[in-house]
């Protein structure tokens, strides 16, 4: 292959990927979530927190790996919210997402005010490295691998685990179980509750971490704004992926894909408006969902309450 | 006798207004409550000193000044629309996300048909808002038929939709209406305005009338006409109403395009009536989903969106005035998102009922 060629397919793989990887945190936070039952539009939301706070732990101990921390911290408090009203409260699960998306967006500025004493965006922190020596060394895929942060070799990595956790693990049945139809697991013993709090927590610091990744990951600072609609693509991949860890995977690649698309074509003078490149990933989504997935189907108690001892 | 089934009535009637505006009220309460202490927090206050800020400031900037009054009556009117526009899908059981998405494409339909030149004034002003009907209702049937033919989430197709919506109307502003040197598309022409009651220079015009009249319609919409039975019965329980007869994919679809509707009407409102041209979006005009607040404390009902509306109205146009006390503005908004925090938990109360009812069963 000619070698400019090859560059620019090396710089789409690694835009790729780069682009997906906050998509694929929250993405799968939203399997894990739905898995046991939980629908968490609030994704969003919390990948604002975990941008915020990934920056806010990075600028106070000029560490970014202490700033992920911060970040899964606050994305898990964010996530707590949503558990009580709609696990113990019972509250309309997407009204819950929603509110924790204004409280959390709002809350986040109100903090930047607070911390960093200005409006739209904080001063540039340590960003996490990019392991480029090492992944430099590796023969043929080195010149790509060198192209990525860490935060991408993490979210490839967290899909494996959680594939391995839900499908081959008594942990993972009991929480597929619980998703699937709560009474019967209840029946056996397993506290819905108790497995329910635990998925919507962790579905929170995944997306704190997806929030990071764009804060901490692509820029060294956080924007108002930034988040822009990738908890909502999440949501998106998650259904495309039909919640599985590697179908959502799969999915935000795909979204990953669309967007480095658009910066790579926008070189190639083609006479398309750019606004025809803005819509594209969100038209392919919804093309996705409506023709080629067809019918995809959620866990069958997903979105409803459970009370433990009611008929 | 007679006498006692009157009294009963009213004492019956009493109670349902309670139960429908006491947790709105202290979610409200709550929800101030709370902000205080934010501001003390950023202004190292005390209680006091920053419940008095506080409240002195909004007061002021809703209400306090005519000018700021009149801000407030301009940032209510397209409120009332997007509120209405979720509160019938709501009663439908649909969530409407794109309302944003909708009243946007309203807002281009008005600045797009607002620019025809040689239609006299009342009929240019009539094609304005037609067109942000059919625009908004059209961006609304997409996701409407996806829902109902295909089964696609509402949800995430219509916030796809809003991300659409807003680069085709950066299209339309960008380039074939663009007014040179500026973010914004050309001026609409003066046929084509919504009339200022006050003067022609203070913003507040007949679209906050508009929307009001819009509001006791739905509310006969939804009451006391067949589809509005229809709509509603889908909502209480799609299955059920499927078995009376009612065919839920047909009506849910209806209820997308008349929300839709709503939502392109309130966007052409805007457009006619308040800003009078069409700005390049960087982000979201944020009406769309401040409707989805003021829907659900205004209980999805049409009089309840009128008051609620006026509440979200009056903090987002204080925000400005906060800041002159030195006060972030994003405390409004924090207040916001707790009020509805509190809303969708008002499972609470019901639990609480419920409780009463099981300790006075035990006891009897």
């Amino acid at each position: 292959m000619h070698s400019v060629t090859l560059g620019i397919l090396v710089s789409l793989i690694a835009a790729t990927l780069r682009l997906a990887t906050p998509i694929i945190f929250a993405a799968l936070g939203g399997v894990i979530s739905e898995r046991s039952g939980v629908v968490n539009i609030g994704l969003e939301g919390i990948m604002i927190a975990g941008a915020f706070f990934g920056v806010l732990g990075s600028h106070l101990t000029k560490n970014a790996w202490i700033g992920i921390i911060f970040a899964i911290v606050a994305g898990m408090i964010i996530a707590l919210i949503h558990a009580v009203l709609s696990i113990n409260l019972k509250a309309d699960q997407v009204i819950s997402g929603v509110s924790i998306n204004i409280f959390s967006a709002a809350l986040m500025s109100f903090l930047l005010f607070k911390f960093f004493n200005r409006d739209g965006q904080t001063d540039g922190v340590t960003q996490l490295s990019y392991p480029k020596e090492f992944m430099g060394s590796i023969p043929v895929l080195g010149n790509l691998l060198k192209e990525l942060n860490w935060f991408v070799f993490i979210a490839f990595g967290l899909a494996l685990i959680l594939h391995l956790m839900l499908y081959y693990t008594p942990l993972g049945l009991r929480i597929r179980s619980v998703g699937e139809h709560p009474k019967a697991a209840d029946t056996l013993g397993i506290n819905v509750y108790k497995i329910r709090y635990l998925c919507v927590l962790l579905s929170g610091a995944f997306a704190g971490i997806g929030g990071a990744a764009l804060s901490l990951g692509a820029t060294n600072l956080f924007r108002e704004g930034m988040v822009s609609g990738k908890g909502f693509i999440a949501l998106a991949a998650m259904i495309f992926g039909n919640w599985k860890p590697f179908g959502a995977l799969a999915a935000s690649l795909l979204f990953g894909f669309a967007e480095a698309f658009r910066i790579v074509a926008q070189g190639f003078g083609w006479k398309v408006p750019d606004e025809v490149y803005y819509s594209f990933p969100y038209i392919l989504t919804m093309l996705m969902l409506a023709g080629f997935v067809g019918k995809t189907t959620p866990p069958a108690a997903d979105g409803v309450p459970y009370t433990k001892g009611e008929r | 006798m007679v006498n006692n089934t009157a009294k009963i009535d009213i004492k019956k009637g009493l109670k349902s207004a309670q139960d429908v505006l006491l947790f709105p009220l202290i979610a409200i309460v709550f929800a101030l409550f709370v902000a205080v202490f934010f501001v003390m927090w950023a202004k190292n206050m005390g209680f006091f000193e920053g419940a008095a800020t506080l409240f002195s400031a909004i007061w002021e900037g809703t209400f306090g000044k005519r000018a700021n009054f009149i801000e407030t009556l301009v940032a209510v009117t397209p409120l009332i629309f997007t509120g209405l526009a979720h509160a019938v899908a709501f009663r439908t059981g649909l969530f409407n996300i794109g309302v944003e998405g909708q009243f946007i494409m309203g807002m281009l339909a008005a600045a797009l048909i607002g620019l025809i030149p040689g239609i006299p004034a009342p009929i240019h002003v009539i094609l304005v808002l037609l067109g942000g009907v059919i625009f908004g209702a059209i961006w609304a049937a997409i996701p409407g038929y996806l829902k109902a033919k295909v089964g696609t989430n509402e949800v995430v197709n219509t916030i796809m939709m809003n991300f659409i919506a807003m680069n085709v109307s950066n299209y339309f502003v960008k380039g074939p209406i663009h007014r040179e040197g500026s973010a914004s598309s050309k001026m609409i022409l003066e046929s084509a305005k919504l009339y200022r009651f006050l003067s022609p220079s203070e913003r507040v015009n007949v679209g906050l009338f508009i929307g009001i009249v819009l509001a006791i319609l739905i509310y006969f919409l939804l009451w006391k006409t067949t589809i509005g039975y229809e709509i509603r019965a889908v909502g209480l329980n799609m299955f059920a109403a499927e078995y009376g007869g009612i065919n839920s994919k047909k009506n849910i679809i209806l209820a997308m395009v008349i929300s839709g509707a709503i939502a392109g009407l309130g966007g052409a409102a805007h457009v006619a009536g308040t800003i009078h041209k069409a700005h390049q979006l960087v982000g979201f005009t944020n009406y769309g989903f401040d409707g989805i607040a003021v829907a659900l404390l205004g209980k999805s009902h049409p009089i309840g969106v009128l008051f609620s509306s006026v509440l979200f109205g009056g903090l987002n146009s204080s925000a400005r005035i906060l800041q002159k006390f030195r006060i972030p503005k994003q405390i409004v908004y924090i207040i916001q998102g707790i009020i509805i925090i509190f809303v969708a938990a008002d499972y609470i109360y019901k639990w609480i009922v419920q409780k009463r009812k099981k300790e006075a069963i035990k006891n009897a």
